[in-house]
């Protein structure tokens, strides 16, 4: 569970069935777990309006048949996020208002198809959103301005600059990235340890 | 006392007969500056000196904001009401000077719509005068769609549609023509945002029908103004001033406390914006709640009530004022 430290750090919920007329939902790896509790909770014939795009990642086929078995009336499977998103923002340039988004999975999944959502004018307190999985972030490089994604330590390396990047609980939603600021500015041979803390 | 607004005196230069129940006024500052920005969906509140009352009543503006030389209000004649549009329409001359308060917006446009969906009914086209003069300035994507009872009371509708042209729907209801709202509102694209302003019945029909096509509460913005209705006297007690006072059949409760002399803070006088919101310390009797800001639960609480539309039957009140 996530906790609201500062006002932008987003907190996530659980998903819930919503009143709509389609129904999208995103997720990645352990996010597929996300939907089908939910289905449990579904009115009947609630997934023959929806479509489900997935990135499985790391839980390989483990979770795309249970979710075809929710007969969704379009069922998507992706290599990765990035390649999924051209395919999310196509989908939401050509939808109406009555599509209800779902988010689940990791930071990054919900931060960047949020961010995609965000660009086709939905308002992100209508957007259901339920975190599992990886602690992982995605990181922006305030010095740099790269982006570092899957950052599991405090402090991180910038794959971009190569300065070690304090990762702030300071979230951008439109960049989708949590802030990373240079931890030994004044020092740069004082090198703190790396801990694993976002897992 | 309205909260954060200071008042405006005004000159009426003009006012217009629109139809057979609506005119329009036409006011500047007496001290010859312009007036106060506003956006569009934004009111006033006008301050109707009649004899020895003072009636203070909410309108929408009317006038285009890019243009603050004037401001224009349109108000329909109430035969049954408490007066206020009587007195507009009765009272009100050319060249007469009148206080008006600051313009307060509780009913703006979201600008990062991608498409504004308005639809008005009857009177309550006011507000979307101005938001489309707002919105055409800055070439803004809307559609109006607008109910109206007849032809020749369909406010506005010829300036609207020589204006806007096919951006404009008109809806007699003389000539049966509905509004097809289900089909309207699945034929939306994304990041569209809804406007309502009318009758309370069309407002409820229409977000209804909105929440269960799917529209998040975000996208629907609506308004409408509550005017104070009239009822059977009643006594209260104001507990933090010490005063006792007489509510009457035509007065609302905001009015009776504030000629008691005690100034509550508000904006609307519509019961919508919330500004008014009063503690009941005690009562025997029972509410009469025509607010739009207390939820359901609050009024069934007996804890809140909003002196500027809502009244009270029963043996006694006490409020923190």
């Amino acid at each position: 569970m996530t906790a609201k430290t500062i006002l932008s750090r987003p907190v996530y919920g659980t998903l819930s069935p919503q009143p709509g007329k389609h129904h999208l939902f995103i997720a990645d790896a352990e996010g597929a777990a996300a939907i089908l509790d939910m289905a449990n909770s579904a009115p009947a014939g609630f997934f023959a309006d929806a479509h489900i795009m997935f990135v499985p990642g790391a839980t390989g086929t483990k979770y795309v048949e249970p979710l075809k078995k929710l007969q969704p009336a379009q069922f998507y499977e992706g290599p990765s996020i990035a390649s999924a998103l051209p395919r999310l923002r196509q989908t939401l340039a050509t939808a109406h208002m009555g599509l209800r988004v779902y988010l689940s999975g990791t930071e990054g999944l919900i931060g960047q198809a949020m961010q995609a959502a965000l660009e086709a004018g939905i308002d992100h307190t209508s957007i259901q959103t339920e975190q599992r999985g990886s602690l992982a972030r995605r990181v922006q490089c305030v010095h740099c301005k790269g982006i570092t994604e899957n950052v599991t330590t405090q402090p991180a390396t910038c794959s971009h600059c190569g300065l070690l990047l304090l990762v702030r609980d300071h979230y951008s939603r439109r960049i989708a990235a949590f802030q990373g600021v240079c931890i030994n500015a004044e020092d740069p041979t004082e090198n703190p340890p790396k801990e694993e803390i976002f897992r | 006392m309205s909260a954060g607004t200071s008042k405006i005196d005004v000159t009426v230069t003009d006012i217009v007969p629109v139809n057979e129940l609506v005119k329009r006024f036409h006011f500047r500052r007496t001290d010859g500056a312009i007036l106060p920005t506003f956006s569009g969906g934004a009111h006033v509140v006008v301050e109707m000196r009649d004899d020895d009352r003072t009636r203070l009543n909410p309108y929408s503006l009317m006038s285009s904001p890019l243009d603050t030389t004037d401001y224009t209000i349109s108000v329909r004649r109430d035969d049954v009401g408490r007066g206020g549009s009587l007195f507009m329409h009765n009272r009100v001359k050319p060249g007469q000077r009148m206080v008006i308060s600051n313009p307060v917006n509780l009913f703006s446009l979201d600008l990062r719509a991608r498409k504004h969906l308005m639809i008005a009914g009857g009177i309550g086209i006011t507000p979307f005068m101005a938001q489309t003069s707002q919105l055409a300035g800055e070439g803004g994507n809307f559609e109006l769609h607008y109910t109206c009872r007849s032809e020749a009371l369909g406010t506005y509708a010829d300036v609207l549609q020589a204006r806007y042209g096919r951006r404009i729907h008109l809806y007699h209801d003389d000539r049966d023509e509905k509004l097809p709202l289900e089909k309207l509102l699945s034929s939306q694209p994304l990041g569209t945002h809804l406007y309502i302003c009318g009758p309370a019945g069309m407002i409820d029909w229409v977000r209804r029908t909105a929440s269960e096509a799917g529209w998040p509460s975000e996208t629907v913005h609506y308004e409408h103004f509550a005017a104070p209705q009239p009822g059977k006297p009643f006594d209260v007690t104001l507990a933090v001033s010490g005063k006792q006072i007489r509510v009457g059949e035509q007065q609302s409760l905001l009015e009776a406390i504030e000629a008691a002399g005690v100034d509550p803070p508000y904006l609307c006088r519509g019961g919508v914006c919330g500004q008014c919101e009063t503690n009941v310390v005690s009562y025997d009797g029972k509410f009469l709640h025509n607010d739009h800001w207390l939820s359901e639960e609050e009024h069934r609480s007996g804890c809140k009530i909003m002196p500027c539309v809502s009244r009270f039957e029963g043996k006694s009140l006490v409020l923190e004022r």
